[in-house]
């Protein structure tokens, strides 16, 4: 019996026909590589935890850093966006380099709707509709050409997003460059919170309990990103999936086996950023609607954190995210403790962890071209 | 759901064939006229007035063509000739030059239909919905995706193919295991059942034209259209795909196929299509049409027997009668 791990091959197989080369090699070092991955990620975070919680040096004030970070609606917001960028690039082969402009685009028709009277469930509506909008009107002429011109389309519309949230003549909806302060519209999510008040400490994570920036937030961040996993597992597991692998690998080929490839091309951008106007919602939710929040360099870190994950892989995304926002706090707060401020200043720290992410990076592009979660063997066969 | 058998599983109907016996396919051949463009007695493809110029040049140029419906024909010519051009035009992936669009009303508009369903201005993915399927020069293989992956994708109508039912897996499983099992047949005829789970960038050149070619039969055609398909084969694997094509005449399906090789056009082909500088030279059985003067001439130049090595040629009255004669054939042709 095969133990795939590509679902429906799994599960497809009639027990019938053991064939030789069903239990393949490969699929035993990825089922020891997997459980190697999960010890060491869980001995890490223990180890951070210890020193975190139990210790009292510079070291104990960085780890407690950094396991706040992994665990930030943001971090969450973030990794959502990156999920519907994997649909995009990593299984249908779009190349969608304005992935922050659907999130603004769902933060500003989610804070818009809301400052406007809506109910909760009607401004989710409005940010989903508003970022449904935008894919149709990016995809209806780029998907039939090349690919390369999904990638110009979306970065200048994502930069004209944000230049027309910042218009001074919109103020009175999106406020202009001051951006929509998130006292505004966050009430009616913290009203729903069913925490109560207080405060409550688990090991290095101390929060409110509902609070602007509390549990709540991170509860309901951190319960969409598993939702949002769980759904596009069972869909990138599904033909529906293989199609989008297909079209990814050649679309001529799918074409010449009778596929509406330009109709699957439109789903998948729609879903995916879908999914990043969600992550927009999420983000902007502890914080405030600020257009400048959610540029290109947004659009960079999601690329990032997905390219560091693994493309193409479930939860690759939500590792990528987590990873790339807790070891830039790790750098810089590594900097900070021990390097003297005569060379480093705090602000220089700060711009000293960007660079490090960037050669970090770097260095992954060249020897783990696959990311931490992907399979280096899809990547042998260039298409 | 029963267990279909391995031909059923390729052809829609399989006793349909009546030219499986090759006299009846002789005797088909023979009542057909062997000339450009003459009409078929059954013709599963009719095209008409196809014409594509990229730029000055004009690449295809083909007045009308009918091809018989449960044979085997071979569209054949020297590099350059336009048969790929001509392929991709009828298989949707080009447009024709004289197509008929809203701002451009050509005097001989390009029509063709298969199977009496007219496919002027159709996409490429219509056209293989209506039963015409085609394979690549340079094979389509889908590298990052395993073999078996490759094949499910030629299945026709899967329900977990639409987003809508796409995550619900009980209403796709069952028709799942269905293609499952019809892959798996297609496999083993073309030898790659063991291959099922690599990636289809591990294949060989030729396992890959294999592979592309079982995927096209995932879908059930009535008509392929294999481009090159023994081009980069080794010749042991040609000879069992002659074979394979061989076996899918006789199921019923009906074969058009590119090739620049004459020799193994002459093995398989029931019926030959030249073309040459765009246009179709000559059509016939394969001696018949291996034997025409005009096929000659575009494959190995008009002047091919005229012997350079010997030194008379070289007296300036042989050249200015050759030069005529050139001259001359410019002429006519114009």
């Amino acid at each position: 019996m095969s133990q795939d791990t590509t679902a429906y091959s799994a599960d497809a197989v009639e027990p019938d026909t053991p064939a030789p080369g069903d239990e393949r090699p490969e699929n035993r070092i990825d089922r020891r590589k997997t459980v190697v991955l999960t010890v060491l990620g869980i001995a890490i975070v223990a180890v951070m935890w210890y020193v975190a919680t139990s210790t009292d040096g510079p070291m104990a004030r960085v780890f407690s850093g950094v396991l706040r970070e992994a665990i930030s609606p943001q971090t969450a917001a973030v990794a959502i966006a990156v999920v519907g960028l994997n649909i995009h690039f990593g299984f249908t082969g779009l190349l969608n380099i304005g992935q922050a402009g659907f999130m603004l685009l769902g933060a500003y028709g989610f804070a818009i709707a809301l400052n406007e009277g809506a109910g909760l469930p009607l401004a989710v509506l409005v940010g989903l509709g508003a970022s449904v909008a935008f894919a149709l009107l990016l995809g209806v002429p780029t998907l039939k050409l090349r690919g390369d011109y999904l990638a110009i389309v979306t970065i200048s519309a994502a930069e004209i997003v944000r230049y027309t949230g910042r218009l001074s003549q919109l103020t009175e909806y999106t406020g202009g460059s001051q951006g929509l302060p998130g006292s505004r519209y966050r009430g009616e999510f913290t009203d729903l919170s069913f925490f109560g008040d207080g405060r409550t400490t688990i090991g290095p994570w101390s929060y409110q309990n509902t609070g602007v920036d509390g549990w709540w937030a991170r509860a309901v961040s951190w319960a969409v990103v598993l939702l949002v996993v769980i759904v596009v597992a069972l869909l990138v597991r599904s033909p529906w999936g293989r199609l989008l692998r297909g079209i990814r690998e050649d679309e001529d080929a799918i074409r010449s086996l009778g596929k509406n490839v330009y109709a699957v091309k439109m789903q998948a951008l729609i879903i995916g950023g879908g999914l990043g106007a969600l992550g927009g919602m999420l983000y902007v939710l502890p914080s405030s609607v600020q257009a400048d929040q959610m540029g290109r360099q947004l659009t960079f870190f999601i690329w990032t954190a997905l390219l560091l994950g693994g493309a193409a892989t479930i939860f690759g995304p939500v590792l990528g995210a987590i990873i790339f926002f807790s070891v830039r706090i790790l750098i810089r707060g590594v900097t900070n403790a021990y390097v003297p401020d005569s060379i480093l200043n705090t602000q220089q720290t700060e711009q000293f962890s960007w660079v490090v992410v960037g050669v970090i990076l770097m260095l992954l592009v060249i020897f783990r071209p696959q990311g931490i979660l992907g399979n280096k063997r899809e990547l042998q066969f260039n298409a | 759901m029963p267990e279909k058998t391995s031909a059923s599983a390729a052809t829609p109907d399989t006793t349909a064939n009546p030219y499986a016996d090759p006299a009846a396919r002789k005797e088909l051949v023979r009542g057909i006229e062997a000339r450009p463009g003459s009409s078929k007695p059954d013709p599963i493809l009719e095209v008409d007035n196809i014409v594509r110029n990229f730029g000055g040049i004009t690449a295809v140029d083909v007045d009308h063509l009918e091809v018989q419906r449960n044979i085997i024909t071979a569209l054949i010519g020297p590099n350059g000739a336009g048969k790929t051009t001509f392929f991709n035009l009828i298989t949707g992936f080009d447009k024709p030059t004289s197509a008929q669009t809203l701002t451009h009303r050509p005097e001989a508009p390009a029509h063709w239909s298969f199977d009496g369903k007219a496919l002027d201005n159709t996409s490429a993915s219509a056209v293989s919905r209506a039963g015409m399927v085609r394979t690549f020069q340079l094979t389509k293989a889908l590298n990052r995706m395993t073999v078996m992956d490759n094949m499910m994708l030629g299945a026709r109508g899967q329900t977990g193919e639409n987003l809508l039912t796409s995550w619900l897996k009980p209403t796709w499983r069952a028709q799942e295991r269905e293609i499952e099992g019809k892959a798996h047949e297609l496999l083993q005829r073309f030898t790659l059942y063991e291959k099922r789970h690599d990636y289809a960038g591990s294949l060989s050149g030729g396992q890959r034209k294999l592979l592309e070619m079982a995927r096209a039969l995932m879908t059930d055609p009535q008509m392929i259209m294999l481009d090159e398909p023994m081009a980069g084969v080794n010749p042991a694997l040609t000879q069992s795909l002659l074979g394979h094509i061989q076996g899918l005449r006789d199921e019923g399906v009906t074969v058009l196929f590119v090739e620049h090789d004459m020799h193994m056009v002459r093995h398989i082909s029931d019926w030959v299509v030249v073309m040459a500088e765009g246009r179709i030279v000559a059509e016939g059985e394969a001696d018949v049409v291996m034997a025409d003067k005009a096929v000659i001439d575009a494959y190995l130049g008009a002047h091919h027997d005229t012997d350079l090595g010997d030194d008379s040629l070289l007296t300036d009255e042989t050249m200015a009668n050759l030069q005529d004669e050139a001259a001359a054939e410019e002429k006519h042709r114009d």
